[in-house]
């Protein structure tokens, strides 16, 4: 095949955009883990290990400038890098969303005395689902695998309403606690956002595939 | 519109560009090409099938593909100069302006001054660069002096070389860089007020700041003309044209605005082309 070296390089690059998403996933896994254990050890290895997850994505930024400066790629060819720049910034994104809950969990401390609600987990499990989906679409660049996202974060977005809705009652009813209770609402918005980044995973998997821009928020 | 009046029409749109603006609103008059269902034979072989397509005026026109897809042959069909090769046969239209070019009526003669062409190696005449522009007005009986400095430099300003030749416009062409020189070639086809201008990879055989200095002058020209320009530079293609004609065997497999077609191919075999997958 012609060009066989310039696909190479794509699957490569394809392979360390996977590598990127199953790192963001474990540290949103980890972060939540640190959260109900309140282990701020655990956390402070979160808010560290961020930068060697900056370092990939900046790794796949430069590698597919790179291609377009050289390849001088058209249609699907230039379609994969730009998703491909655009993936793994989000996935970056994702990433320091994870750090700011781990960070959550350091102004928590030990013995905070309160008790994290369970939504926190149910809703950083669906959005780690969201993200074993997102990397299935990209890796078959499956557009009907991409829509499922969107009702995925509709579910983390009614789920982040009602948490919101609770920690408001919760702070009426023990004013004391409210630097604590904001801690678990910042957490609530730091999950619904690392979901909102997913969709839009999604929507670049569309513009991939279709060549179109698609809104999976609407 | 008589057939009359339409020449005229043509002739003052090539004159005056804004007359042209004011007169050419009705329906068909924004294509200066018309090919419908052409096929074309040397001898027993078939190098075009039922190619149909609509040039639009005052675009450029990209025309690509793999070597011996056709699409040099689909050029010079549009203003007839593959009848050069004897055993060329042709079916199905082409009309330039509303008129079948391949009717017995039609004049070649004026078919070439309409329709002008710049080839792939600079070619000009071992003359002066003044009379290489002037060779043509000269043709048609222009002889008046002053006339004719007026064409040479209207035309040698149109082509971007003005600057650069305006102090040696009677020493040989042959002296100047092969991008001055293709410039003084498009220079010559302006000369003679053409409507379309067919260019036969026009870059092909000029350095990177020769090619730029073409390619600028291509987004010019087209204010004043019709451009179809064949080219293997892909991205050369995708900066300068509005339209872009993909060729492949013979046939036009897309044709799209420049913009989808190089963003978002519909047919797999244009989108293996341009990423490279063959050719």
């Amino acid at each position: 095949m012609i060009r066989a070296h310039f696909v190479e390089e794509l699957e490569d690059l394809k392979e360390q955009i996977k590598d990127l998403a199953v790192d963001t996933k474990y540290s949103l896994d980890s972060a939540i883990h640190a959260l109900y254990d309140a282990n701020l050890e655990q956390a402070r290895d979160i808010i560290e290990a961020d930068a060697i997850l900056d370092a990939k994505e900046e790794k796949i930024n430069d590698e597919a400038v790179l291609m377009i400066a050289k390849q001088q790629p058209v249609a699907s060819d230039l379609r994969r890098l730009v998703s491909a720049i655009k993936i793994s910034s989000d996935l970056e994104r994702m990433a320091d969303h994870s750090t700011n809950i781990a960070k959550a969990t350091l102004h928590l401390g030990e013995g905070h005395g309160i008790k994290i609600t369970p939504e926190l987990r149910e809703m950083a499990i669906t959005a780690m689902d969201m993200v074993d989906l997102a990397v299935k679409a990209f890796e078959y660049e499956d557009i009907s695998l991409a829509k499922k996202l969107a009702d995925m974060d509709d579910v983390i977005d009614k789920k982040y309403g009602q948490i919101v809705k609770e920690m408001l009652e919760l702070t009426a009813i023990n004013p004391e606690q409210i630097q604590h209770i904001m801690q678990m609402a910042y957490v609530a918005r730091y999950i619904e956002r690392f979901a909102d980044h997913i969709t839009n995973i999604g929507e670049n998997i569309f513009y991939l595939v279709k060549g179109k821009t698609y809104d999976l928020n609407k | 519109m008589s057939k009359v009046m339409e020449k005229k029409n043509v002739e003052t749109s090539v004159e005056n560009n804004k007359v042209s603006a004011n007169t050419s609103k009705k329906a068909g008059d924004s294509s200066v090409f018309m090919v419908e269902n052409l096929n074309l034979w040397y001898g027993a072989d078939q190098a075009l099938y039922e190619v149909s397509m609509e040039v639009p005026e005052k675009k450029v026109t990209a025309i690509i593909g793999p070597s011996g897809c056709g699409k040099s042959t689909f050029l010079k069909t549009l203003n007839r100069m593959v009848e050069m090769v004897p055993i060329v046969k042709t079916s199905g239209e082409i009309k330039y302006r509303n008129e079948n070019i391949f009717n017995n009526k039609f004049q070649k003669e004026y078919l070439r001054t309409k329709v002008g062409m710049v080839f792939q190696k600079p070619n000009p005449f071992p003359k002066s660069v003044y009379d290489n522009v002037a060779y043509g007005p000269r043709i048609h009986g222009i002889k008046k002096k002053e006339v004719l400095d007026q064409i040479v430099e209207k035309s040698l300003k149109d082509a971007a070389i003005w600057d650069e030749v305006k102090d040696r416009l009677h020493e040989n062409a042959y002296g100047l860089s092969g991008g001055q020189q293709q410039r003084v070639c498009i220079a010559r086809a302006l000369a003679v007020e053409p409507d379309v201008i067919l260019m036969d990879e026009p870059t092909s055989a000029l350095d990177p700041i020769s090619t730029a200095k073409v390619e600028e002058l291509v987004q010019e020209l087209k204010k004043k003309y019709s451009i179809i320009i064949v080219t293997h530079n892909m991205q050369q293609a995708a900066r300068i044209s509005d339209k872009t004609a993909f060729f492949l065997n013979g046939e036009l497999v897309e044709f799209a605005d420049t913009n989808n077609l190089f963003q978002n191919p519909q047919d797999k075999r244009t989108e293996d082309y341009i990423t490279g997958r063959f050719g």
